[in-house]
Order: structure tokens, then sequence, then C-alpha cells
């Protein structure tokens, strides 16, 4: 029977319904395979993928944040250096400027005491000058009352004597007119008062 | 074809002499009973060995397909790793190699026809189903007309219908007055060969393979019981049909991959402008 039924067929001529079932198989498969299966290994792939370049790419990002801080390391080190260096010259030169404000400071003071001792050193001369110049006429006037009263008619000797001594003390007193003029000035002077 | 195989049946029978002789397997092979029948929008469905057999391929493989994908790991175990082995060679090898860089969206398609067309094909060595329903013409027909349908519909989405009909009505690069031959062999190979070819390839072989594996097998069953020389080649026969099943083991798969890649290679025709 079923021979007889193939003599009716032709092999290239297939029913329609064997189509329609054919279609609705294959249809299955399609679905199948793209809800389910292709969209899981595609993940699969993927996944796979990123596993390997994540490790390599997560490596080269490793390595370069360790060039990075490496870098960075460096850069603090020049520039910890520089400011090191600056800071050594920047004190050097500090301390040159405070040595020659000491120094400077230093000579005015010593200057100003100079000038101070010399002020003073002039004063007390001038004073003992004048302490001096009334001591002398009285002196003198002692001395002369002294000769006086003992012999006023002495020789001229003595008179010498008196002179040579306000000469001395004239010399003494400015050190610079050992004349005889200047003495008698002075004693001049005292005789008047 | 059919009255020829079956004259072929018939002097075989004639020459065994009497009418005891070997009746040669002919295309009823191809249409077993009919388990169930029944009419849905007048159109007859006749649910037979062979429907039930693709169904079982396609549940088979579909169950492997989505138990290898189901819990999707880096590292694949044995299961994951034989699916994905099968869909990167689709995916990577003609997706990606044959159709081009713009071929990945396609995948999942081709490998849905790779792995169906495998499954059905590989029926025809299992023990008890032992044909494929590839042998069905309707079978490799539907395919090819999606297949068809598919890479028009790519060709015309990519290109814009103008350029891609003109690309095939006019081949760009050739002499004008070779229009006249080129033009219709272009239009009856990309409208008709084509899809015809598919269909008739993966059709023929599985067709014929299956018609040698009875042959052969009917065939020494036959001869052991006849005395003569048939002791002799009965085996021969025997040792035939288990060569020709190793045979079909490469036939199965070389005319799935063929009938993929052959998609492939359209897909890459509607989505690359010719060159």
């Amino acid at each position: 029977m079923s021979i007889l039924a193939a003599e009716s067929e032709n092999p290239l001529l297939p029913p329609l319904g064997e189509i329609i079932i054919g279609l609705i198989a294959f249809a299955i498969v399609l679905l199948v395979f793209f809800k389910f299966v292709a969209p899981r290994f595609e993940q699969v792939f993927r996944a796979r993928r990123e596993a390997i370049e994540g490790g390599i790419e997560r490596a080269e990002a490793m390595q370069a944040e360790a060039k990075a801080a490496l870098e960075q390391y460096r850069a603090q080190l020049a520039e910890a250096r520089t400011e090191a260096a600056q800071i050594r010259d920047q004190a050097r030169a500090e301390g040159q400027q405070i040595l020659e404000e000491l120094r400077t400071q230093a000579q005015e003071e010593s200057a100003r005491i100079v000038a101070r001792g010399e002020e003073q050193l002039a004063a007390s001369r001038q004073q003992v000058l004048n302490e001096l110049r009334t001591h002398i006429g009285t002196l003198a006037v002692d001395l002369a009352g002294r000769v006086v009263g003992e012999s006023l008619t002495d020789d001229a000797r003595r008179r010498g004597t008196v002179d040579r001594f306000l000469d001395q003390l004239d010399g003494m007193a400015t050190g610079s007119t050992p004349d005889g003029r200047g003495g008698a000035s002075v004693y001049a002077a005292d005789g008047n008062r | 074809m059919t009255s020829s195989a079956h004259a072929l049946g018939t002097v075989l029978a004639v020459e065994s002499g009497g009418g005891d002789g070997f009746q040669a397997p002919g295309l009823g092979e191809f249409y077993p009973e009919t388990v169930a029948e029944f009419s849905l929008l007048g159109v007859d469905f006749a649910i037979t060995r062979i429907t039930i057999i693709l169904w079982i391929a396609t549940a088979l493989m579909l169950a492997f397909v989505i138990a290898a994908v189901r819990k999707p790991q880096i590292v694949p175990g044995k299961l994951q790793f034989i699916g994905e082995s099968g869909y990167s060679l689709v995916r990577d090898g003609i997706a990606r190699d044959v159709v081009g860089p713009r071929g990945i969206p396609f995948a999942p398609f081709l490998a849905a026809l790779f792995f169906f067309i495998l499954a059905n094909n590989f029926m025809a060595i299992v023990p008890f189903a032992q044909i494929s329903p590839m042998s069905k013409f309707a079978f490799p027909l539907v395919l090819a007309g999606i297949c068809w349908v598919l890479y028009i519909y790519i060709g015309i989405r990519e290109q814009g219908a103008g350029k891609y009909f003109k690309d095939i009505l006019f081949l760009p690069g050739v002499p004008k007055p070779m229009y006249i031959l080129v033009t219709p062999i272009e239009i009856l190979q990309n409208f008709v060969v084509r899809p015809f070819t598919l269909a008739v390839r993966l059709f023929a072989n599985m067709f014929a393979g299956h018609m040698l594996l009875v042959v052969f097998s009917l065939g020494a069953v036959y001869l052991f019981g006849r005395d003569n020389f048939s002791i002799v080649f009965g085996p021969i026969s025997a040792l035939m049909a288990i060569v020709m099943t190793f045979f079909e083991l490469l036939v199965i798969f070389l005319q799935a991959y063929v009938f993929t890649v052959l998609m492939g290679t359209y897909l890459n025709g509607s989505i690359e402008a010719e060159h």
C-alpha cells in the first residue's frame, strides 16, 4: 500500500502539511537559538575575553600606576632637593646678611663708644685743665706770695725758677706751646683775676 | 527518477528470478505509513514515522544545546565545551569569516540552521530511526526557502532595493553587450538556482545515503538467506553497509556545514556590494 502511495507522489513536490511541520520545527529552533542559546554563548565569550583582556589590562594599569607613582616620587624628590638647596642658599645669604649687619652694628657701636670715650676724655681733660688752671693760679699766687714774703729782693735766679715752673705748667696744660708767652698770658689772666 | 528507481527494483526482482526475488527498496522507504492524520484549515497533516523522527531529533538537539548553555561558565564543562565548539564553528568560522565583519548578528540564525540540519541528518545513522528527515524534500525546501527570503531581504536592507537588484541584473564591470548573456544567468542564479541547489543538495545527499544504506543492509539480509555465492557476497554487502554508515557520518556533517557555509556566502554577497 505504501509503495502504491509512493507511486503517486513526486519526491520533489512535498505536501503542504510537511512544509508547515518543517517550518514550525525550524521556527522553534530559531526561537531557542535567538532567545536563549546565542545570548548565553555571547555572554560566555564576552566574559572570557574580559577575563583575559581584563587581566592584561589590570596588570597594565597596575604597571602604569606604579610608574606614575615612581615618577611622582622622583619629581617630589627633585623638588625637595631643589627646595633644600634653595633653603640652604637662602640661609647662607641670610647668615651673610646677619653677619654683615652685626659687623656694621658692631662697628657703629665701637665707633660710638670710641666717640663717647673721646668726648668724655676731652670733657674731663677740659675739666682737669680748668681745675688745673685755677689751682695753678692759686698756687702761683701762693707761691708768689711766699716768694715775695721770704725775699722780695731776691736775685734773678729765683725769678728764673718761677718762670721755669710756670713754663713747665703751661707746657703740661697745652702740650703744644711750651713757650713763655702762653704761660705769661695764663699768668696774666690769673693775675688779672 | 521515480520511475527509474522503481524500474531498477523491478529489474532486480526479475533477475533474481521468481516472485520471491530480492525486493529492492524503492521510494516507499520515504513514504512510511501515516501514524496520525488530521486536517487543519484545509491543510492535510500526515504524521508519519519521519515526522516523529524530526521532532525527536529537534527536541534532543535543543535539549542538548540548552543543557550546554544552562549554566555558562568561563571555564566550560564537557557539555558546554561541545556545545560551544559547535557554536564557535558557525559563529567564528562562518558568521565572522565567511559573512564578514558584520556577520556576527547572523550567527544565531546560521547556528540554528547548522544544528537543525546536523541533528536531523544524524538520524540517518541512529539505530531504529535510520532515516534523515532531510531526505524528505519538504524540510530542506523549508530551510532553503527561509534562506532565500533572508538573503534577498538582507541585500535590499543593506544595499537598498535599487542598487541590490541593479547589481544583480547588470553585473558591474561587464562589457555592455555581454549583458544579453550575463543578465539572464545572474537572474536565474540568484533567484532560482541558489535556493533550489541549496535544497536539492541536502535532500539528494541524504536521500541517496539512505538508499545506499538500505540497499546494502537489505541486500546483506537477503543474501545471507541464499545459497551459492551468497556466502561470499553477503558479508561483503554487510561490510559495505557498515563502511557506508561511516561514509554517511561524514556526509551528515559535511552537508550540514556546506548548507550553512553557502548561506554564509549568500549573506556575504547581500551585505557587501559586488566587487
